[in-house]
């Protein structure tokens, strides 16, 4: 007889919690992970530009990690705060404040105030409540921006967005240099931010509510003031992967609050593996290399087969390509499940 | 000022009784099998379809109407048995990612069969045009609508209410474990329910080409409506999903009507209040 999670949370296939405690230390596989992009500069040139929109979206997705994988909170609006945090960015250039890194830190910590705000509406209530409510807050702020074309310009995007120097000396060329460097410095300066979240005992105790959100009121964890910082923060990292996304394209569009964003957005984590992270950040490049080639072909077949795989996913596949990953390492002789 | 706000209460009442059609199989779903099914919406939209190739090779609209709902449902008891059933005790969360999947491919597949444009309909002459009713102009097709929709629900009422199925299926809401207990064939209950509810979509799709208009992005366009219906009304309460799906016809068509800059502001604001105030729906009974 299976045991009925308690409340009725998502059960989101993520790994089982070990017995061990999280550490900190780097491994060897994370530390060729991160250095694996750094030739791929030198020697795709042509996929610059294609390549910083894998770091932005594979931050977006780390964002949504941090709430779907670890606290165990399903949203179908998480492009509300990417795209605010867009907004911000392109509304500061686009009125003379061109400065990169202040422009970032503007829509991250905006996104993040108002993810403040509506988490209060969010953590209560089942996962039905939950997924009506973001699906809700997330249509509205798109209504929103497309309501005052005056301000963001409507369907037609907002545009003017000039950019400033990066630091100062680097400026944003058309092939994409600077605004690579950029992007994914500040990936891999959040990634490490998100990294320690998750080992920290705050980390943990998410993962405790993720499992059980009856029992950490026993053990003293404050469960709503948890849910409602973790969301905070994960708002204000997609904001600054919209702003990122605003800064490198210096175009921004409507369609950075659409549904679809959302949409794909969970599919790409949970076929990268939901609460490890590392998910994330396979699930994007994959996704969107796949998205890149398929989509040339015919856009309308690209969406059929994203269906039918995401079917086949949720049938067969549970928790992504680390969760096979995983069960792959877990059958090698003289490496027992961790 | 008066008979426009009749006017307006008037479409708003056929709006609501269509949401209400469509929503009701969603309602079952997801009160019954507890299963977030986001095909929903696709379910609507193949019918609205199907009706629309039926037209096409001469079938008169309202005979098409009986084999829309039962082409659509027998679809419909083919994936459950094929496909859902496997994901009933799944987590919400693959739940919603089976049936996004599932639309997506209903999406890519009617747009490469009949393009992205809006399809026609062809209403028959004797639902056309306006009916003058005490100084008031009513459309005859929302009158037909709202009739129609009132005999199926009485006709539902009928079912759940007063027959053995129905008394099969109101046991099994309230606790499977119990009713299968009892000797009740569960699974057959969620079947037949289920293929009852997608086939009422599929018959709501059809009706609504002349009103909601028929293209590939339905299925994701009013899904938030029929989520709306069944979210606020509560999960599994005929009642609860007609009240809802009125309130919201309403509101919807006289936002539109007296606040068109508003838009579809109103509609999403007024479902996250209700959500905030009732995160069981109006007449949810699961807190």
């Amino acid at each position: 007889m299976r045991v009925e999670p308690a409340g009725g949370r998502a059960e989101v296939g993520a790994p089982e919690p070990s017995s061990r405690l999280p550490h900190d230390r780097w491994g060897p596989l994370e530390i060729a992970f991160w250095l694996a992009p750094i030739p791929c500069y030198f020697l795709f040139p042509g996929y610059l530009v294609l390549a910083s929109q894998v770091f932005i979206t594979s931050l977006f997705a780390l964002s949504l990690d941090l709430i779907l994988g670890y606290a165990g909170i399903v949203s179908l609006g998480h492009a509300a705060f990417f795209g605010i945090g867009a907004y911000t960015a392109g509304l500061l250039a686009a009125h003379g404040w061109g400065e990169p890194l202040s422009g970032l830190a503007a829509g991250g910590a905006l996104a993040a105030a108002v993810g403040f705000l509506v988490s209060f509406l969010v953590v209560r209530g089942g996962d039905l409540a939950r997924l009506m409510v973001t699906l809700g807050i997330g249509q509205l702020v798109y209504e929103a921006a497309n309501k005052a074309a005056s301000v963001t310009g409507g369907v037609d995007g907002l545009g003017g967005v000039a950019m400033g120097k990066l630091l100062g000396r680097f400026s944003f060329d058309l092939e994409g240099r600077a605004a690579w460097i950029y992007s994914f410095l500040v990936l891999f300066a959040c990634f490490a931010l998100a990294r320690r979240v998750v080992a920290s005992p705050f980390g943990l105790s998410l993962r405790g509510i993720r499992e059980n959100d009856r029992r950490m009121p026993a053990l003293g964890t404050p469960v709503r003031r948890r849910l409602v910082a973790v969301f905070a923060l994960s708002a204000g990292l997609a904001g600054v992967a919209g702003a990122l996304l605003a800064q490198t394209t210096q175009f921004v569009g409507l369609e950075v609050l659409g549904f679809t964003r959302s949409a794909e957005l969970l599919i790409i984590l949970v076929l990268g593996g939901t609460g490890r992270l590392y998910g994330a950040l396979v699930g994007a490049p994959l996704f969107m290399l796949a998205q890149n080639y398929l989509s040339g072909i015919d856009p309308t077949y690209w969406q059929f087969w994203l269906g039918l795989l995401l079917v086949a996913a949720v049938l067969f596949g549970r928790g992504g390509i680390m969760g096979m990953a995983d069960r792959l390492r877990a059958r090698l002789p003289g490496r027992a499940a961790r | 000022m008066v008979t426009s706000l009749i006017g307006v209460l008037f479409d708003g009442l056929a709006y609501g009784s269509l949401l209400f059609l469509i929503s009701n199989g969603l309602s079952v779903t997801m009160g019954l099998m507890n299963f977030v099914n986001l095909a929903h919406g696709a379910f609507a939209m193949l019918g609205g379809y199907a009706c629309v190739a039926l037209m096409r090779r001469g079938v008169p609209f309202l005979v098409t109407l009986p084999l829309v709902f039962l082409a659509v449902a027998l679809l419909g008891a083919v994936l459950e048995r094929a496909l859902y059933r496997r994901l009933y005790r799944a987590p919400h969360l693959d739940q919603v990612l089976f049936s996004i999947g599932l639309t997506f491919v209903a999406v890519a597949a009617t747009t490469w069969a009949f393009g992205p444009s809006q399809q026609p309909v062809e209403l028959p002459p004797f639902l056309r045009g306006q009916l003058h009713l005490a100084g008031v102009d009513l459309g005859k097709y929302r009158l037909f609508l709202v009739a129609l929709v009132v005999l199926i629900t009485v006709d539902l009422e009928f079912l759940i209410g007063r027959t053995r199925f129905g008394a099969r299926v109101r046991a099994a809401v309230d606790s499977q474990t119990a009713a299968a207990g009892l000797g009740i064939d569960v699974n057959r209950v969620f079947s037949v329910t289920f293929a009852m509810g997608t086939g009422l979509a599929g018959l709501g799709g059809a009706l609504g080409i002349d009103i909601l208009g028929l293209d590939p992005t339905f299925a994701l366009k009013y899904l938030v409506y029929f989520l709306l219906a069944v979210a606020v009304g509560g999960a599994g309460s005929i009642k609860g999903t007609a009240v809802a799906a009125i309130v919201l016809g309403v509101f919807d068509v006289a936002g539109k009507y007296y606040v068109p800059e508003a838009g579809a502001f109103i509609i999403y604001a007024l479902m996250v209040v209700l959500m905030i105030l009732f995160p069981a729906g109006l007449y949810g009974r699961r807190a």
